[in-house]
């Protein structure tokens, strides 16, 4: 029997790019041509002022600990308890779910606005997952 | 909407709650509208007008023999039912149907007839929230939390507080499920489930349902019970996302829900004599008491910390004992409900005493949607 797996994204025609791009070690984000509003999760048209003419761009990959829990239990399949679901606001503005690694999964280590930088975690041959850690420096 | 132009004259819980492992989630809800129906003195042939959640409405009707003009399948979370009472309510007002039935049942402890809650994975949330180890809603619910602690100076203490309030409310109800005094160590010593919360801090699953007759106003008045006046409404939806909620400072969808309730009743909160606010989580009402406008957010940990929501004080809140208390199936919000109801009938197991006001609100899903009712016993 197979280890229970976490779950896999399942990439849309609107989302497809985000995914090649983190294949690529890339975090993709997307801009409005019109209004620069920066946003995520994809979508071809901008949720601010409703321009189809948007931008794929390579973003930063810095972001800081906006917040989090620990989980314990029950745990997703695929997960070790404790583990931290974080949410992280990058650079450029929107926030993200993640996970944080290198770093102990405590309250201690887990500090809100703890700058982070992205890290890239290969599921299969098809998804690889954005994740965080503590920025170096 | 105008004010009081339509009333509740009907209100009724399943003949259990808690655990129920000899019924069906649909026969739940027929149990619920059954004791709903005989509370107000009616036929299932009275009723014109329907609305249910997760269920669909064609299933209940059926299932109960309704032949509905006017139904309403709305379902966005537990707080569904304080947006089917909006709409029930215009839709009374339009002439749309004159007797509204509202339904809501949960086998959420035994699983019977319920299907399991899943993500698809090339939805937005399976594609960027569920790959990180969201499982449930207390893996994604207390989310915000940290934050919104960090940015007012909440304490964990205050966070504890609202459980062992609410507890002083439940042990004056005998259907709550957990009655048994606790203090703010034993939460803060009970199982830890996602920090900062734990086990005490989340709400109990159970099996459950509850059901409203909603009819106009000047009908109301020929039913055998008091009638209870809708006063004001406000509904509205953000995210199914935490993750992209616009803050975790407050809730989108409550600080539109809310305020739209109070402007369409009229009131100020110095008018509110017993509140409740759906508490899935601890967090919860301290987002309500500051996103309503209570007071400042800053002092929403310690107001409930200082006694202020505890019987006898000024501000009764979740008098039924909540759900972290009384019972929770999943979808709390039709409870709320008729522990307001009973509240404004003056019939509650904790009555507050010569209450004329109560504010119930609501939320669907993590901070998804939000829906607030304004009730009144005086016209």
């Amino acid at each position: 029997m197979a280890e229970p797996q976490r779950a896999r994204p399942k990439p849309t025609p609107e989302t497809q790019h985000f995914w090649d791009g983190t294949k690529a070690g890339e975090l993709r984000l997307q801009r409005c041509d019109a209004c620069a509003h920066v946003y995520f999760p994809p979508r071809p048209f901008c949720p601010s002022c409703a321009s189809r003419k948007v931008s794929v761009f390579k973003a930063s990959g810095k972001g800081f600990l906006y917040s989090y829990v620990i989980n314990h239990r029950p745990a997703a399949p695929g997960f070790t308890p404790p583990y931290a679901i974080a949410v992280v606001e990058l650079e450029e503005g929107p926030r993200m779910m993640s996970n944080i690694i290198d770093c102990p999964q405590t309250p201690e280590a887990l500090e809100l606005d703890m700058k982070l930088e992205v890290a890239f975690q290969e599921l299969d041959d098809k998804i690889t997952l954005p994740v965080f850690r503590p920025a170096k420096g | 909407m105008r004010k009081n132009q339509v009333a509740v004259v009907g209100a009724a819980e399943t003949t259990e709650l808690g655990v129920i492992p000899n019924a069906s989630q649909l026969q739940l809800h027929a149990d619920a509208a059954l004791n709903a129906i005989a509370d107000a003195g009616l036929k299932l042939s009275d009723i014109d007008g329907f609305a249910t959640a997760v269920e669909t409405p064609q299933q209940v009707c059926h299932y109960l023999g309704i032949k509905p003009t006017w139904v309403d399948g709305t379902s966005v979370g537990g707080c569904s039912f304080m947006l089917h009472v909006r709409h029930a309510a215009a839709a009374i007002e339009a002439g749309l149907c004159k007797t509204v039935l509202i339904t809501h049942a949960e086998s959420g402890k035994s699983m019977i007839g319920k299907a399991p809650r899943s993500i698809p994975a090339d939805s937005l949330q399976g594609q960027f929230e569920a790959p990180y180890g969201v499982y449930g809603p207390p893996s994604m619910f207390p989310i915000p939390v940290l934050r919104f602690m960090k940015t007012y100076g909440i304490t964990h203490e205050q966070l504890a507080s609202v459980a062992v309030v609410q507890r002083e409310w439940a042990a004056k109800n005998p259907r709550a499920m957990m009655k048994d005094p606790i203090t703010v160590a034993d939460v803060l010593n009970s199982r830890m489930i996602a920090y900062p919360f734990r086990l005490l801090q989340c709400c109990l699953v159970t099996d459950g349902g509850g059901a409203l007759i909603l009819t106009s106003a000047d009908r109301a008045k020929d039913f055998p019970r008091k009638p209870v006046y809708i006063m004001g409404t406000g509904e509205s939806v953000e995210t199914p996302m935490v993750s992209q909620m616009e803050t975790f400072n407050s809730s989108r969808a409550f600080k539109v829900a809310g305020p739209l309730a109070f402007k369409e009743a009229g009131i100020a909160h110095k008018d509110v004599d017993h509140l409740m606010i759906y508490d899935a989580f601890a967090h919860l009402p301290l987002f309500g008491l500051g996103d309503l406008g209570f007071m400042p957010y800053e002092e929403t940990g310690q107001f409930i910390a200082d006694g202020n929501t505890r019987p006898g004080a000024k501000l009764p809140l979740n008098t039924n004992g909540g759900g972290l208390s009384y019972m929770h199936s999943g979808m709390y919000g039709m409870y709320a409900l008729q522990e307001s109801v009973r509240q404004m009938r003056g019939i509650a197991p904790a009555q507050v005493p010569n209450a004329k006001i109560s504010v119930c609100h609501g939320v669907g899903g993590m901070f998804a949607a939000s829906g607030t009712i304004v009730f009144t016993n005086e016209r």
